[in-house]
């Protein structure tokens, strides 16, 4: 489970966030739309515990180790190959041998990665760089997906293998918070959605089995009025 | 602790396969003190101050530089896709990264102290055989609370626009100390004078370390957190 209750913070004179609470269950997926500078970014790493709240309080059950976490960054030592930065990260995570072994062979496949294994991060593409980031994000079998815009870079094959990964996820019973300002790109994985600006949720609701352009006209009329 | 231990041990390991991938830090620092070496060779005048006077402070002053090109390395290694974002999400104690970048760091100082030491005593034609043992426990003191500390700042400056010109402004005033007591151990060892003359400056240097690892040790986590 995962609990944001009054969620306020800011950066000097900005406020970031204002007064965000939500509760999310497992199997819910909860995608969160707004323009650049609404406070998505924070949202995420309040939640993830990279950033203490001004105010409010994020109870995320599991901890840190629950955590899997994609930002606008791949947090990936790029002298390294792909299989040595998932073999380090999931030893931080203390994955045993075995299961690492597994869901490292699993993962690769998954994501088209196999080829690529065993050169350094440095050399691959930026598609490539967010499938391996993805891959890592994933390795630990976290209870807990916080993504920052996680189909960035990827192409066409990659993002519909990613969203059935998310979907299986979310159907094991994950938890996820997915932000972005594209509304094409999350919504079908969403079982929530909400829309936010300048720090707030002004729009939280279930999905409900709106569409994509549905969803779009709601948010065009929520952030942009109109 | 095992875990602190164990977790400190996975990230040297790690920041030491990423420099020998990359070799970046440890050749510019290999380089740099050769060439120190030999400017202060060439550029001083045998007749009028003798060597093993001179010596001392030439080889402190080499081995301080040098390792502060690493020490600068250590975290803007971390820096590169915010990988530290992840090492701070990762169920791993700030006190395992503090332990495992001063190990790396330590490793790393070392190297570059061992290829430095023997091509000091060649330019400068000072023997050091016979005092090899204490020369090697002076060199490991103060090393280890420079490093102790340089990894501190190193931590401290590394989200600065200037931290390649910030880490000596804060640093070294903090290494005076130890390093006139190095330089007077150093110098009465290659004297010849007996090692109890210089066992009050081991004793300081020893008191430094413990002083400092300790202080390190405890402020590093707020230097990390954002």
């Amino acid at each position: 489970m995962l609990l944001a209750e009054g969620l306020r913070h800011a950066f000097g004179g900005v406020r970031a966030l204002d007064d965000v609470s939500f509760t999310l269950h497992p199997g819910q997926t909860l995608a969160v739309f707004g323009p650049n500078g609404a406070g998505k970014t924070t949202l995420l790493k309040v939640l993830a515990g990279l950033i203490r709240p001004g105010g409010g309080r994020a109870r995320l059950e599991g901890g840190r180790r629950a955590v899997g976490w994609i930002g606008h960054q791949p947090q990936l030592y790029a002298h390294l190959t792909v299989r040595e930065n998932l073999r380090f990260w999931a030893s931080l995570y203390d994955v045993p041998d075995a299961q690492r072994a597994r869901r490292e062979a699993d993962l690769l496949a998954r994501l088209d990665l196999n080829d690529h294994a065993d050169r350094p991060v440095r050399a691959l593409s930026r598609g490539l760089v967010q499938r391996v980031a993805i891959a890592r994000a994933l390795i630990h079998d976290p209870r807990v997906l916080l993504l920052d815009e996680p189909f960035t870079g990827l192409d066409r094959t990659a993002a519909e293998e990613f969203r059935r990964l998310l979907a299986e996820q979310a159907a094991g019973g994950r938890v996820t918070v997915l932000v972005t300002h594209n509304v094409e790109e999350g919504t079908e994985l969403a079982t929530d959605v909400a829309f936010m600006r300048t720090g707030r949720f002004v729009q939280l609701a279930p999905r409900a089995g709106r569409t994509a352009a549905e969803i779009a006209d709601a948010y065009r009329l929520a952030v942009t009025g109109g | 602790m095992a875990d602190v231990w164990r977790h400190a041990w996975l990230l040297a390991r790690k920041d030491l396969l990423v420099e020998f991938r990359s070799r970046t830090a440890i050749l510019s620092a290999l380089v740099f003190t050769v060439l120190v070496l030999m400017v202060f060779n060439f550029g001083r005048d045998p007749t009028a101050v003798a060597a093993v006077d001179l010596a001392p402070s030439i080889l402190w002053v080499t081995f301080t530089f040098a390792a502060m090109l690493a020490l600068n390395r250590a975290f803007q290694l971390e820096l590169e896709n915010q990988a530290l974002d992840g090492l701070l999400l990762a169920p791993v104690s700030r006190s395992s990264i503090y332990l495992g970048k001063l190990m790396a760091n330590l490793v790393f100082v070392a190297t570059v102290e061992a290829v430095g030491l023997p091509l000091f005593a060649l330019f400068f034609n000072v023997p050091i055989l016979h005092v090899l043992g204490p020369l090697l426990g002076v060199i490991a003191l103060a090393t280890v609370g420079f490093v102790a500390v340089g990894t501190l700042f190193s931590a401290m400056t590394a989200r600065t626009r200037f931290a390649e010109l910030l880490l000596p402004v804060l640093l070294l005033p903090f290494m005076i100390p130890p390093l006139i007591w190095a330089v007077l151990a150093t110098g009465a060892l290659l004297a010849g004078r007996p090692l109890s003359e210089a066992a009050g400056w081991l004793r300081l240097l020893a008191a430094f370390d413990i002083v400092f690892v300790t202080l390190a040790f405890v402020l590093f986590p707020a230097t990390v957190n954002e």
